[in-house]
């Protein structure tokens, strides 16, 4: 590796383009002062946290993990643990652990608290996963959800239970999102330059020839999940100083899909289809979000736009995914000079009908 | 504590859920997909017959039928508008496919119905007990048991023999290789969903007539046992799924006598690290397949 640091600076343009971005949203909506907007923007920051954190593992190893939003409910609750005063526990949580009542840490030492515990739960139950792939693999990861769920939902001394959890006090702000946006998006490219990234990526385009030049993909998976683990937990710990107020069903299947759409409307395989993907993503949601209210408001249908959202959503990812696999970075990264990496209108395999199938390869996506 | 009720009830549960395991098998058997959607069909069978029940009267059987039927086309449906366009994508692709397509159909059921509970109607048989050995025990765990039977018959006659199910049993053993032999990939597959979706419907009925409602969440629960079923099975044979459902429908009845009350709530969690030790220690499950799933190191 050379010590020029022009060099540098190039090498690693993805991370400096997406940062010039993320900054230029953060400071627009710092200007323009609404707080509807930055209410929006801010949950959006921590969206592309956990984009990346559903990046690092299932962009470079492939397989589909279900586990993403699990692990942000474990660094939500386990943050708000040490964040909340001994005074809201023994209000909100009265069966509290005695050993759990009394701790009362600073926000960022809380925050830092609820990745490290999902950390630690992931690197506990996942090294055995690690070894299974293709369906098998994405239905133990799944399970491992499931059993986060459930465990979250009914270890009430803990969680407060189904019921929702108050008295956590406001930490994350449009600058704190801002801010922990930006050191993510550095974690998530250097995890895909590194060593360990490439040897992952590697496995995922051919596990046996990985495997043959002597990478252990069972160690280099292990290592992406813990990863994308603790960015899960600081995400969730982020999200929940937000919110101040939730429940445990705010990370299940419906908060997972949104990640995942997100993810690979963007485009799975790089750092730069994740914070796409949750950018765009969050703009057509709250479009479609206020068609949505304001039809219910206008009461011109008698029952209302329930699910309107989630429904164009679903179809756009289905779209997406029968004409451009690779979402739309189809797998590349944003680069500085861009070198005609960015074409306009971006290639796509426009056809009709859509299920026939253009002779020749297609862009590897998901 | 082993009573003749809960040994029906057991059965009957283990029956419902044989049938499940096998529509949702039929279906990875040959493509290797898990369908994140086959709950939803579930739920589309139960909304038909809550929509027909709007309707003129009908008898019961008809609208049960016409209720399949819908479950049938969905699945249909599902394969050829969803499914088909991405299978020559990844796997990945086809799983996020079948999440997003479960998604949709949720949130259609919310957007055209409503997000509250439906009444559905049902026959009296289903509220009615029978006197079996002096025990009162309800027709529709017997109905449930019986039926499971006929259809497990009936398929296992379409499987062995005839030529469409002797080249549905080839396409799930080597999918590239049944290809190659001539036999059209398009019509296997759409008649895999096909079945799928006639049993998803099948199911439906039993599963809406234990609580007589309908939501649109209701295909969560059904999927989840599928899931839980098909890898006791292990994943790859029909056998396997219909093993795999009666094992975890017993096995499920047991633990909820069984486990301490404290215990009960989490009784999902255990169901899905049985899940995982088997995929780990014995991915072929309790009936050897012909292939297991594919690991690293």
């Amino acid at each position: 590796m050379s010590m020029n640091p022009r060099g540098w600076v190039l090498r690693n343009s993805t991370f400096f383009v997406i940062t010039a971005g993320l900054l230029i949203v953060g400071a627009i909506t710092w200007a323009i002062g609404d707080l509807l907007i930055e209410r929006i923007v801010t949950v959006m920051f921590v969206d592309v946290i956990l984009v990346l954190a559903l990046q690092v593992f299932m962009g470079n190893s492939g397989i589909l993990s279900f586990s993403v939003a699990g692990f942000m409910g474990i660094g939500a609750y386990g943050s708000v643990l040490f964040s909340m005063t001994p005074a809201a526990k023994a209000a909100a949580l009265p069966d509290l652990y005695p050993f759990l009542t009394q701790v009362h840490l600073p926000f960022l030492a809380a925050l830092v608290m609820g990745g490290l515990i999902a950390a630690l739960v992931a690197a506990i139950v996942s090294y055995p996963l690690m070894r299974l792939s293709d369906a098998a693999g994405v239905i133990t990861i799944f399970s491992l959800l499931v059993i986060i769920n459930v465990v979250l939902v009914h270890w009430s001394t803990v969680t407060n239970g189904p019921r929702t959890l108050f008295g956590v006090d406001r930490f994350t702000y449009l600058g704190t999102s801002v801010v922990f946006c930006v050191l993510f998006t550095a974690v998530a490219w250097w995890f895909k330059e590194s060593r360990t990234g490439l040897r992952l990526r590697a496995s995922r385009d051919d596990a046996y020839a990985a495997a043959s030049v002597g990478i252990n993909i069972v160690a280099v998976r292990y290592a992406a999940f813990i990863l994308s683990a603790f960015m899960a937990g600081f995400a969730g710990a982020l999200w929940a100083h937000f919110i101040t107020s939730f429940s445990p069903y705010a990370f299940y299947l419906s908060a997972m899909f949104v990640f995942l759409a997100m993810l690979v409307i963007g485009g799975p395989n790089g750092v730069s289809g994740a914070v796409v993907g949750a950018v765009l993503v969050t703009a057509l949601r709250e479009v479609l979000r206020s068609i949505e209210n304001n039809v219910n408001m206008s009461k011109i249908l008698p029952s209302g736009l329930v699910g309107f959202t989630e429904i164009v959503m679903a179809v756009l990812l289905i779209v997406i995914l029968i004409l451009r696999p690779g979402g739309i970075m189809g797998g590349r990264e944003l680069r500085w000079p861009p070198k005609g990496h960015l074409r306009w209108p971006p290639k796509c395999h426009l056809r009709w009908p859509p299920w026939k199938r253009a002779p020749g390869g297609t862009d590897k996506g998901v | 504590m082993i009573t003749l009720d809960f040994a029906i009830n057991a059965i009957s549960l283990g029956s419902t859920y044989a049938l499940l395991a096998l529509g949702m098998v039929i279906v990875y058997g040959i493509l290797k997909l898990v369908n994140f959607a086959y709950g939803e069909l579930l739920m589309i069978g139960g909304y038909s017959l809550f929509v027909l029940g709007l309707g003129p009267r009908l008898p019961w059987f008809v609208m049960a039928v016409l209720a399949v039927g819908v479950a049938v086309l969905t699945s249909y449906l599902t394969e050829r508008v969803a499914f088909r366009p991405v299978r020559e994508n990844s796997l990945t692709a086809m799983l996020i496919t079948s999440f997003a397509v479960s998604t949709l159909l949720q949130n259609a059921a919310l957007l055209i119905i409503s997000p509250r509970a439906r009444a559905v109607p049902l026959p009296d048989v289903f509220s009615e007990s029978a006197l079996v050995l002096g025990q009162s025990v309800p027709i529709r765990n017997l109905l449930a048991i019986g039926t499971s039977i006929v259809l497990l018959l009936l398929l296992v006659v379409l499987l062995r023999r005839t030529v469409l199910g002797i080249a549905l049993r080839a396409a799930s053993d080597n999918f590239r290789m049944t290809r190659m032999l001539g036999v059209p990939a398009n019509l296997v597959i759409s008649v895999a969903f096909a079945i799928s979706g006639f049993l998803a419907g099948v199911v439906a009925l039993f599963w809406v007539g234990r609580t007589a409602s309908v939501t649109p969440t209701i295909g969560a629960a059904p999927l989840l046992v599928a899931f839980v079923a098909t890898v006791i099975g292990g994943m790859r044979s029909l056998e396997g799924a219909v093993v795999g459902g009666y094992v975890y429908g017993i096995v499920f009845s047991l633990i909820g006598v069984l486990l301490p009350q404290a215990l009960l709530e989490f009784r999902e969690a255990f169901m899905f690290v049985i899940v995982i030790l088997i995929l780990l220690f014995r991915p072929e499950g309790l009936v050897r397949g012909a292939g297991a799933a594919r690991k690293v190191g």
